[in-house]
């Protein structure tokens, strides 16, 4: 049986494969599909210091292999985070949950992380600084690397979880902004969120999204993810976690060959509820197909033509 | 929620670009009318919200309207054809909670849940009254259906070429008990005119189980999922600003 345990800040995890932000709510509604411990984690709903109600409708739009997003960051707000979905999280998911954080300065950003060190469930925060859809915050976090390095430092003081910062690819150079973030003292990174994107309706002439533009995720992405995966992990020397229109255990391979320690998977939840666990069933023989014997060994295997 | 398979087993036009196609296959997901099957499309990304217009153990009826690229490839599928798509979903009309004599308001492609409701209704022992609205005749669909029910029907065209002239609003009694469906200004006419009922609200949608709050709007009780906890919402619960 082929070893699919990855490690990551740390922490053991069974396989891999992460459902990403948003794309898996607080578990509730996967729970009631399959039995979710067999992922080997999951990152929560962005959530933010105060309750957000998120963008206008509509937030989803179609794309060639992929689609769009403007949900603005709705959750309902770290304290009820912790008080309502965290308890819940422990009942169905019995391995550290990553919390992904959002913010709109700052500050906000340390205070939320520094009311979720304390839940024994959270393994990792997992820092948003690469929001799209979000106006005066958010992405504009991420792309600077100055702005970045000084969430990073007010996050790493105010937890003393490992803190995985989650990087933009709407950027000229992710590296900078990568290398930013692991001096100012990341544990990990992963990336990549959504490419800014639009689509107009051609019979109303309007955005189709009300928030006019959105992120861009799904297989159409997933190339590009894999390019930023590989420039990043050469670039620094703390994990990486992979993402962008994962959809297989064949993408999960890929993205780990190009530098990553762990794989999240978003779309793919949308379109196929059962995706990621047809991905942790599906990966032992994809393993044994290629000759991996240990997964955590490929990790930034690509060879160099 | 179940992910299923279902044949084609027909698929034609009912209307211009209204299309009614049955398909077989498990049912037992589906708890209520007014639910919703999501429907993987070859080619497309994004799953297909449509509405359940009617069903028994064998299979169940989709009416759908053609309006984009996934409900045209919808309209190209041959019977034979086979279609994953997740059954079950959305929370659909609470049967109990309607009086004897509900009136049951659809307008246009917002017909189609009304019928399995009416349905549903005379099983329980009630005695619906519908309302249909289109724009104009030769839009008009499943009227014969519904009076072949046995349910008293009146219909309303925008330009007046059948029934009454106006809208679905002029043939509901001021206060009734309503359960609507259709879109989002004949929703809120009606909610007007009426004193209590049920209203399918419709939107685009990520995922179509809860998962991705791309369907989320504001009511008197907080947020909610169009998709999980709608898409019928109480008369009492709706906020209409939440556009």
């Amino acid at each position: 049986m082929p070893d699919t345990r990855v490690s990551l800040c740390g922490i053991e995890l069974p396989n891999p494969v992460i459902p990403a932000s948003g794309t898996f709510g607080y578990g509730r509604e996967f729970a009631e599909l399959y039995d979710i411990n067999i992922l080997g984690s999951f990152s929560f709903k962005g959530t933010t210091l105060h309750p957000r109600l998120g963008n206008p409708l509509p937030r989803i739009a179609e794309a060639p292999s992929g689609m769009l997003n403007a949900v603005g960051l709705q959750n309902p707000g770290v304290d009820r985070v912790i008080a309502e979905e965290l308890p819940n999280i422990q009942r169905i998911f019995h391995r550290p949950v990553m919390a992904n954080v959002s913010g709109f300065s700052v500050e906000e950003y340390a205070e939320t992380c520094a009311r979720l060190d304390g839940c024994e469930a959270v393994g990792w925060l997992e820092v948003n600084i690469s929001c799209p859809n979000v106006h005066h915050g958010g992405m504009s976090f991420g792309t600077d690397p100055a702005c970045a390095a000084e969430v990073t430092r007010a996050v790493k003081a105010a937890t003393t979880k490992p803190v995985i910062m989650k990087l933009s690819p709407n950027v000229t150079d992710i590296t900078a902004i990568a290398k930013a973030c692991a001096d100012a003292g990341a544990d990990g990174l992963s990336l990549i969120n959504t490419l800014l994107g639009m689509r107009i309706d051609l019979r109303t002439r309007r955005p189709v999204i009300a928030n006019t533009t959105g992120g861009l995720s799904g297989p159409a992405v997933f190339p590009v993810a894999l390019r930023m995966v590989w420039q990043v992990a050469r670039a620094v020397d703390i994990p990486v976690i992979g993402m962008g229109g994962v959809s297989t255990a064949e993408d999960v391979i890929e993205m780990m060959l190009a530098g990553a320690t762990a794989v999240e998977v978003g779309a793919a939840n949308l379109v196929d509820p059962f995706a990621c666990k047809r991905i942790v069933e599906a990966l032992p023989a994809v393993m044994d197909k290629y000759g991996i014997h240990k997964l955590s060994e490929i990790t930034g295997g690509v060879h160099h033509g | 929620m179940k992910q299923n398979r279902y044949t084609v087993t027909a698929n034609r036009a009912l209307a211009p670009n209204v299309y009614r196609m049955d398909l077989a296959g498990d049912t037992a997901p589906i708890t209520a009318p007014g639910q919703f099957i999501n429907l993987a499309l070859d080619g497309l990304f994004l799953r297909r919200p449509i509405s359940v217009c009617d069903w028994d153990e064998q299979g169940l009826v989709i009416i759908y309207k053609v309006v984009g690229k996934g409900t045209a490839r919808m309209a190209e599928l041959q019977p034979g054809a086979s279609l994953d798509a997740l059954v079950g979903l959305g929370n659909g009309y609470d049967v109990d909670a309607c009086p004897v004599h509900p009136v049951l308001a659809g307008g246009g492609v917002g017909v189609p849940p009304l019928y399995g409701l009416a349905k549903r209704l005379l099983a329980a022992g009630k005695k619906p009254s519908v309302a249909l609205g289109f724009n104009t005749a030769r839009e008009i669909f499943y009227d014969m259906q519904f009076a072949a029910l046995g349910v008293p029907v009146t219909v309303a065209t925008v330009d007046g070429t059948a029934g009454k002239k106006g809208f679905v609003t002029d043939l509901i009694p001021e206060g009734a008990y309503v359960c609507a469906c259709g879109p989002e200004p004949m929703l809120k006419a009606v909610h007007a005119r009426a004193s209590a009922g049920q209203f399918s609200f419709e939107a685009r949608m990520g995922c179509g189980f809860g998962a991705c709050m791309g369907c989320t709007c504001q009511t008197v009780t907080g947020y909610k999922r169009i998709c999980k906890d709608g898409p019928v919402l109480e008369y009492e619960e709706i906020l209409w600003s939440h556009e």
